[in-house]
């Protein structure tokens, strides 16, 4: 018998030999994550766990080991990002807003997951609706990053609460990132708008792919916004990442921008290598104040790519710095109208008010937080008449020239692009962004320009800074050739070596 | 271009959102500070670019208009924080 410690530590790939070869049952791999979930209360990581419904999942696909007929996650205890509807299981999107709603549907993602064996955990914490990069402005609490600094204070108090001041785990996709990093799943769901997968992902010392604008049906998940949004999965390697997209990407017929493009066999791609792939390095991506130790891992990373035969060459992506600037006004105009559906009527929280207009207005006033009041707002203003064509129509133009710039480096035969992950390494519970939002919105400085263009961009661990921290790497694709990333992204692991994951001093 | 208070209660009362008097001045701070922030697109000649529409080039997925779905009611009120008989209720709209 395997210890349980180790069960909670294999990989997807690992899992899915052991549960094949029935080293172990679908049920004890689940119960070692069930136990290993209860011992991290601290950490935030889950809002909901769901252990019976995670027990009755792996009783049934041990049934289905025995009978031979396994799907390609069968057994494999995953998380669930909040922002995804699961039938019968409270969804909240990380708001106070949708109170108890209780979907009477299932996302198509989570879908795909149970489709192919998967196992439900329970639901993972974020930033309300998505709108975060540190995980702090979720309704149910920050999330604690697993990592500390070398030499930091934090611990596991005696009442089990968490003592010191402890490190975000990124967000938005922030519970997402530490539950897989702190082994409480073999994998989870999150999605990215502007980041929100890379960012936690590079935070944390784990792989996060977003997937081509498309690829990945957004049916049943709360939109944020909807030109932007695509879900994608969270692993603690490259090839798990790829087992995982496999089963979450489909055609459907509810989303009308997930194209109908057949599903790649992503796992069999890892292994193609980089010889004869042209790699760019846009050097618009070198920003003031960079640190030395981002750039030295920048210059790392291709050096990888070039011993393992690529071919390196500069790029320009010159509309870069534009890319944040007009995403907070895209971003924040197409929530505006998305998050209107929120009224206090259908579903949710209802504050009595003593007409319709003033239900509407203190129901909402009353379930979301001030991150997202402000991005409703500053959404309702770019929109609002006499301002349409001078910040909406602007920054779609933006956009346009955004994308174009990457069409032109494609088009001189580059396959990929490989810029930092982030501008720093994980930061401190409440130090930043409390007076300015900007300086928050920063972030996600390298990864929001991948949104706007539509395109896939995955985050690989690729070394630890001064403090210990995990910093990562992002590779950028030619849309819809996720494979080419999960090749190089494979590159860039076995050369830095798998991070080493934090022991469980919260337990 | 900045908000002032006035432009900050009439974007809340457009976006549906109550907004207590503490809360206008902290709203108009960051506000403008995102305002601030943004308008560097202006430095951007962007003469005879088109406004993306589409991230993707794809044609619009069509189906028959038919009814494909349906016929629940009580799931459709089932989270709502008021109903009556499969009806969402509402204070009183028209006198």
């Amino acid at each position: 018998m395997i210890p349980v410690t180790e069960l909670t530590h294999l990989t997807i790939a690992e899992a899915r030999d052991g549960l094949k070869a029935k080293t172990f049952s679908a049920t004890e791999l689940t119960q070692a994550h069930v136990d290993a979930i209860e011992k991290a209360r601290a950490l935030n990581a889950y809002v909901l766990e769901t252990p019976e419904k995670a027990l009755a999942m792996a009783k049934a696909s041990d049934e289905k080991i025995a009978k031979g007929e396994a799907g390609a996650l069968e057994g494999i205890p995953l998380g669930i990002k909040d922002l995804f509807c699961t039938e019968g299981v409270v969804s909240t999107a990380g708001s106070k807003i949708l109170g108890n709603f209780t979907p009477p549907y299932e996302s198509t993602v989570t879908r795909n997951l149970w489709n192919d064996g998967a196992v439900m955990l329970g639901k993972l914490n974020m930033d309300e609706f998505a709108m975060g990069s540190s995980n702090e402005t979720s309704a149910f609490g920050p999330v604690v990053s697993p990592w500390r600094r070398e030499g930091s204070n934090v611990s596991a108090g005696a009442s089990g609460a968490i003592e010191g001041t402890h490190l975000v785990p990124g967000g938005s996709s922030g519970g997402s990132a530490a539950a897989v990093a702190a082994h409480l799943c073999l994998g989870a769901t999150a999605t990215d708008t502007g980041g929100s997968i890379r960012q936690p992902a590079a935070f944390t010392g784990t792989v996060g792919i977003k997937p081509t604008y498309g690829r990945v049906s957004r049916w049943g998940t709360v939109a944020f916004a909807s030109s932007l949004d695509q879900a994608g999965p969270i692993t603690r390697t490259v090839r798990d990442s790829a087992i995982m997209l496999r089963s979450m990407a489909s055609p459907d017929p509810k989303d009308t921008t997930c194209v109908d493009l057949p599903v790649p066999d992503f796992e069999a791609a890892i292994s193609r290598g980089v010889k004869g792939l042209k790699i760019g390095i846009p050097k618009d991506y070198r920003i003031d104040g960079m640190s030395p130790e981002i750039e030295q891992l920048w210059h790392q990373g291709a050096e990888w790519l070039r011993a393992a035969g690529a071919e390196i060459v500069e790029v320009s992506l010159p509309h870069t710095k534009y890319a944040l600037p007009a995403y907070y006004i895209v971003a924040p105009a197409e929530a505006s109208s998305n998050l209107a559906r929120y009224d206090g009527v259908r579903y949710g929280l209802r504050e009595n008010g003593r007409d319709i207009v003033d239900l509407y207005e203190k129901s909402r006033a009353a379930g979301f937080g001030r991150e997202v009041k402000r991005r409703i707002m500053i959404g309702t203003y770019v929109l609002s008449a006499g301002y349409y064509d001078a910040y909406y129509v602007r920054a779609q133009k933006l956009r346009t020239l955004i994308k174009r710039d990457f069409e032109e480096v494609y088009a001189k035969g580059v396959h990929a692009i490989l810029t930092p992950a982030t501008p720093s390494s994980a930061f401190g519970i409440g130090e930043k962004g409390s007076g300015d939002p900007v300086e928050m919105y920063l972030n996600d400085i390298f990864t929001v320009t991948v949104n706007m263009a539509g395109l896939p961009g995955i985050a690989v661990p690729a070394g630890l800074d001064a403090q210990g921290l995990p910093l990562g790497l992002q590779l950028i694709g030619r849309a819809f050739d996720e494979e080419t990333l999960f090749a190089a992204g494979q590159v860039i692991e076995d050369s830095a070596g798998r991070i080493k994951l934090p022991q469980a001093w919260w337990a | 271009m900045s908000v002032d208070e006035k432009t900050v209660r009439r974007i809340a009362h457009l976006a549906r959102i109550a907004v207590t008097d503490e809360e206008v001045p902290h709203l108009q701070g960051e506000l403008n500070a995102i305002l601030d922030f943004v308008e560097q697109l202006n430095e951007v000649n962007v003469e005879g670019v088109e406004p993306m529409t589409s991230v993707t080039p794809m044609v619009m997925k069509k189906r028959q208009d038919g009814v494909t779905d349906g016929g629940y009611p009580e799931k459709i009120v089932q989270n709502a924080p008021a109903t009556e008989d499969s009806f969402f209720l509402v204070p009183k709209v028209v006198e």
